[in-house]
């Protein structure tokens, strides 16, 4: 199956001016490497604020004059130029927005969903089509005429999901579609997104709400300080243990049904020399303080982290080679999770036992949902 | 807002904004230093040789003269140092009126209803015409035209350094000394002064071109200086009548020089701004 | 031709919004102009009867003002100070005076010798299609300038248009008018000279041509100064949009760069561009009042002031309290389309 999207190692930062006029360099993305294939939903997740949206305004070329980005995107195959961009975006990759913010606040939605017509031909074919998303969506014609601070929040989101199906595109970006919606419109909104997924449409989610993700997507990426540190598939999310890194783990523990696990610690804000998960790291080596783990794969995901390394000799320090056996067999465990699930937890529980044993003396317990952070808005 | 004209180019494009933005505010500095010296240190009354009257500028005389024969360069230096001079006592002022109209609308909602009152009073009558008053009333001169200018133009300041108090009301750190029973004088020159003082510096410096100006404009009209004073409203006012014979550099240069003056000031003015409100830097 | 199909469809908005307005919130706007109208009576009074302080605590005398170089008695002297009251105390006087203007007269002037009410009627007439003329013209160009500056953020034509707006706000009105005149006026000889027309000339004696000629330098310059901040404005609102959420949408809808600053841009800066355009009417009569004399137009301007120069007290206060009104009904207009036309300011209104 051809993936629909590939991002390879991109990176976007940003030249500021702080006070007394200091140029001040912010790397916001670095080295993100993520597919989406057809009929599949990815979700990224991080810490809001994080500047993850930056990733939806690269792949549609939006991104503000004082950045620079390197790395490539490729949209069926085909690498992304900027020419490239502007041709498809909202055409074949559509955007969803968070909030009734992003549209214009004095024109009808109508007329917004609509959008820029050649001639008066193109106009009244799209109005049609415009009224039957709309009518799909439960948008009757008095919607037509409101301007957008008249839209409830409920009809609001139903407004932008349809804006954005109106071309019918190959692929759809939702960046934080869920932001202060009630319990209600989000089910819908999470059933509206799997719904897209069942006609054929990739989707990439992007949200910092782990529930959202979980419920919706196929595969979560991690976002860490900028980094994507795990893909991993929706089931392994299930349980901590079938996770790599330690800070999905730390993640999932954090959940209520966990037992709220919390991990003390913050989300480096400059740019460190190692891994950003150093500091709070429990299964940190010498050399992650000096040297960046690559995204590597394993498996089916996709990991950075130096315990994952190949390379790394089985004696070259005592912790590691315990801890490397120790995961180790936690993968071969999850390879059979597949097969024969029940059977296999146990022992897989009792591995991680150990682990989670031995992580426990420094749980370094962090603030994960709600991280104040670098905001993506400069 | 605005940048200075040519910011980006060729000998300056290895330095930084900050170096850049320290560097223009020096540079303007010292233009507009020079200018007011040298101003100061020229005799009132010109030597006047009437063998020379009414020449178009050349090496020796690169403004022109006048009907009296005066070096016209030399009387727009004049000029300018006089304006400098009435730019400077209007501004600090009305910089002064600004700041106590300020704290006086922060004490209570009165007072704060008093200020919004008095601004609207002020911003409803014309500018020129509030001038014209305030000098006709004062005795024109140039004690007239200070004052007036100064009393037209604590507006705008008024308004930032307003709501800039207010919200440094409304914080924690004002509450607290409230419980700890400070006074209101005292919270007003421990804690806020010093922190709408930049403010207050910049709003100078920004009415300073409009002071200038206008002063240029009364003098102009007859309501400012009065006609033997060595002023850029009284040089361009005379060279009217000389207009039509053709004598254009007595008007041009004296204009072009004061339009620089207060081109000088608006790029200080708003350099300084960038550099304590980097905001608009960014952009 | 981008502005095309844009003007069709938003006046047509900004129509049926005056329309709303006026049915829906007939109620309001009639509450709100109610307030206004209280706000400019106490106004009028009080600047009537600051301004009439300040000249009576200048050293004009009006008698002395009144007989010019006329040699008279001592004793016509003494009925003289009694019809002006310089004998009475300043409390009386400004009393006097506000009793004497709420009765709807202005005093009698002394430079034309009518009273003060015509000679502002005509002036003011006068002033006005200039102050009309260059306000339409520096709206159009200022908008124009502001847009294509702001759309092309950055590049020379932005530095271009800034530069020049950035000077523009630097020169003295009066001296881009000299220049102006000393350009077109004496070295092409294109239009007269000032002072061609007597200033006490009236406006029916000249032909319509005549005034026209007369009309375009002092409404050129007037909008050429008028045009550097709006420019600014303008100009720095579209930028504000430009980063705005709306238009990040619009661009990723794949909508044309173009189309996005005529269907987004265009649309939510008019209405704010309008407004500012309203409120500078104070700097408008002050433009007024120099490029008048620059040019020996005969209007509002010159009288103020030859009113000034010559101390005409009742023609320069008659002026105060019509340019007070008409600055405060340019505000006025501004916040009516800032609180009324707006859609969400509206709505707000209505619940």
């Amino acid at each position: 199956m051809g993936k629909l999207l590939e991002v390879n190692n991109l990176s976007i930062s940003f030249t500021q001016y702080v006070q007394g006029l200091q140029r001040h360099y912010l790397k916001v993305i670095s080295d993100l490497t993520l597919d989406i294939g057809e009929s599949e939903i990815v979700a990224v997740l991080g810490s809001s604020g994080s500047g993850k949206s930056l990733l939806a305004h690269s792949i549609l070329g939006i991104l503000p004059y004082n950045s620079h980005v390197t790395g490539e995107i490729k949209f069926k195959g085909e690498t992304l130029t900027q020419e490239t961009k502007e041709k498809i975006r909202g055409r074949e990759i559509c955007l969803i927005p968070q909030s009734v913010n992003f549209l214009d606040p004095l024109m009808k939605v109508s007329q917004q969903a609509v959008g820029e017509c050649k001639d008066d031909e193109e106009r009244k074919e799209k109005q049609i089509r415009q009224r039957e998303v709309f009518s799909k969506y439960g948008l009757d014609e008095s919607v037509d005429d409101l301007y957008p601070f008249e839209l409830s929040g409920g009809m609001a989101r139903k407004v932008l999901l349809s804006t954005a199906l109106l071309n019918d595109p190959d692929l759809l970006i939702a960046d934080e579609p869920t932001p202060g919606l009630d319990v209600k419109s989000v089910e819908e909104t999470i059933q509206d997104i799997r719904n897209l997924k069942e006609n054929g449409k990739g989707v990439l989610l992007i949200t910092h709400e782990i529930d959202v993700a979980l419920k919706t997507a196929d595969r979560i990426a991690i976002f860490y300080s900028g980094y994507v540190i795990e893909i991993n598939k929706v089931e392994n999310f299930v349980n901590s243990k079938n996770l790599l890194h330690p800070y999905s783990r730390a993640l999932v523990d954090a959940l209520p049904k966990n037992g709220f696990k919390l991990t003390k610690g913050v989300q480096p804000l400059e740019e460190v020399p190692g891994c950003p998960y150093y500091e709070n790291c429990p299964i940190r080596l010498d050399k992650c303080q000096n040297n960046k783990p690559e995204l590597i794969k394993h498996g089916d995901a996709m990991i950075r982290c130096f315990n994952f390394d190949e390379d790394i000799p089985a004696d070259s320090e005592a912790v590691v080679s315990e801890e490397s056996d120790v995961i180790v067999s936690e993968d071969l465990v999850s390879e059979e999770l597949v097969s024969e699930e029940s059977d296999v937890i146990v022992s897989e529980d009792l591995v991680s036992e150990e682990l989670v044993s031995e992580e426990s003396e420094d749980v370094v317990v962090e603030e994960i949902l709600e991280v104040e952070e670098v905001n993506d808005e400069s | 807002m605005s940048e200075a004209p040519g910011y980006n180019k060729g000998l300056f494009s290895s330095m930084n904004l900050r170096q850049k933005t320290l560097l223009t505010i020096g540079l303007t500095g010292l233009i507009l230093l020079a200018i007011f010296i040298s101003g100061w240190m020229i005799n009132a009354n010109l030597p006047t040789d009437f063998s020379i009257k009414m020449q178009a500028p050349s090496l020796a005389h690169p403004f022109g003269t006048d009907w009296m024969g005066r070096d016209m360069f030399i009387r727009t230096i004049k000029g300018l140092s006089l304006s400098i001079v009435i730019g400077i006592g209007a501004s600090i002022i009305s910089s002064i009126i600004a700041t106590i109209l300020a704290f006086v609308a922060s004490v209570n909602k009165w007072f704060d209803e008093f200020v919004s009152w008095l601004i609207d009073l002020f911003a409803s009558i014309p500018h020129i015409l509030l001038i014209m008053m305030i000098s006709i009333a004062l005795g024109k001169g140039a004690f007239g035209v200070i004052m007036a200018v100064a009393f037209s133009h604590w507006v705008n300041l008024t308004r930032v350094l307003r709501s800039e108090v207010l919200q440094i009301n409304t914080s924690e750190y004002v509450a607290l000394s409230n419980r700890l029973g400070r006074s209101k004088l005292w919270i007003a020159k421990e804690h806020i002064l010093p922190l709408v003082l930049s403010q207050i510096f910049v709003g100078t410096l920004l009415v300073f071109p409009h002071a200038i100006m206008h002063e240029a404009s009364v003098t102009f009209l007859g309501f400012g200086l009065s006609p033997h004073e060595p002023a850029i409203g009284i040089i361009l006012s005379e060279s009217m009548s000389y207009l039509a014979m053709g004598a254009w550099w007595l008007a041009f240069f004296p204009g072009l020089a004061l339009l620089i003056v207060v081109l000088l000031f608006d790029i200080i003015g708003d350099n300084l701004k960038r550099l304590l409100d980097p905001g608009e830097a960014n952009n | 031709m981008i502005f095309k199909d844009f003007n069709k469809e938003f006046f047509i908005l900004i129509f049926n919004r005056f329309i709303g307005l006026i049915k829906i919130n007939s109620k309001n706007l009639a509450k709100f102009l109610g307030l206004k109208a209280v706000r400019l009576l106490i106004l009028l009074i009080v600047i009537a009867a600051i301004s009439f302080i300040m000249i009576q605590l200048s050293p004009i005398d009006p008698v002395r003002a009144y007989l010019g170089q006329r040699i008279v008695s001592e004793e016509q002297l003494a009925i003289m100070g009694q019809y002006w009251g310089t004998n009475l105390s300043l409390g009386e006087r400004v009393m006097g005076w506000l009793q004497t203007l709420a009765s709807g007269s202005m005093g009698f002037s002394l430079i034309f010798r009518v009273p003060v009410t015509e000679v502002i009627v005509q002036k003011f007439t006068a002033s006005l299609t200039l102050m009309v003329v260059s306000w339409v013209l520096s709206a159009i160009v200022g908008f124009g300038l502001g847009v294509l500056a702001g759309a092309k953020e950055g590049t020379w034509i932005d530095k271009a248009i800034k530069t020049y707006s950035y000077i523009l706000q630097s020169s003295p009105t009066f001296w881009i008018g000299l220049v102006l005149l000393m350009l077109f006026s004496v070295y092409l000889g294109w239009f007269p000279i000032g002072l061609s027309v007597p200033i006490g000339q009236l406006s029916d004696t000249v032909t319509f041509w005549q005034w026209l000629y007369r009309l375009i330098l002092p409404a050129v310059t007037l909008s050429i100064v008028g045009i550097a901040s709006l420019t600014m404005y303008t100009r720095d609102k579209l930028i504000s949009v430009k980063k705005s959420d709306y238009f990040l949408f619009a661009q990723a809808r794949g909508e044309s760069f173009w189309g996005i600053i005529k269907n987004h841009g265009i649309r939510n800066i008019l209405l704010p561009a309008i407004s500012i355009q309203f409120m500078s009417f104070n700097e408008l009569f002050g433009g007024t009042i120099l490029v008048e004399q620059v040019f020996a137009y005969p209007g509002i301007g010159q009288a103020t002031v030859a009113a000034g120069l010559r101390s005409d007290v009742p023609l320069l206060l008659g002026i105060v309290i019509i340019s007070t009104i008409f600055v405060f009904c340019g505000n006025l207009i501004a916040d009516i389309i800032y609180k009324y036309v707006d859609p969400r300011l509206r709505g707000e209104e209505d619940e």
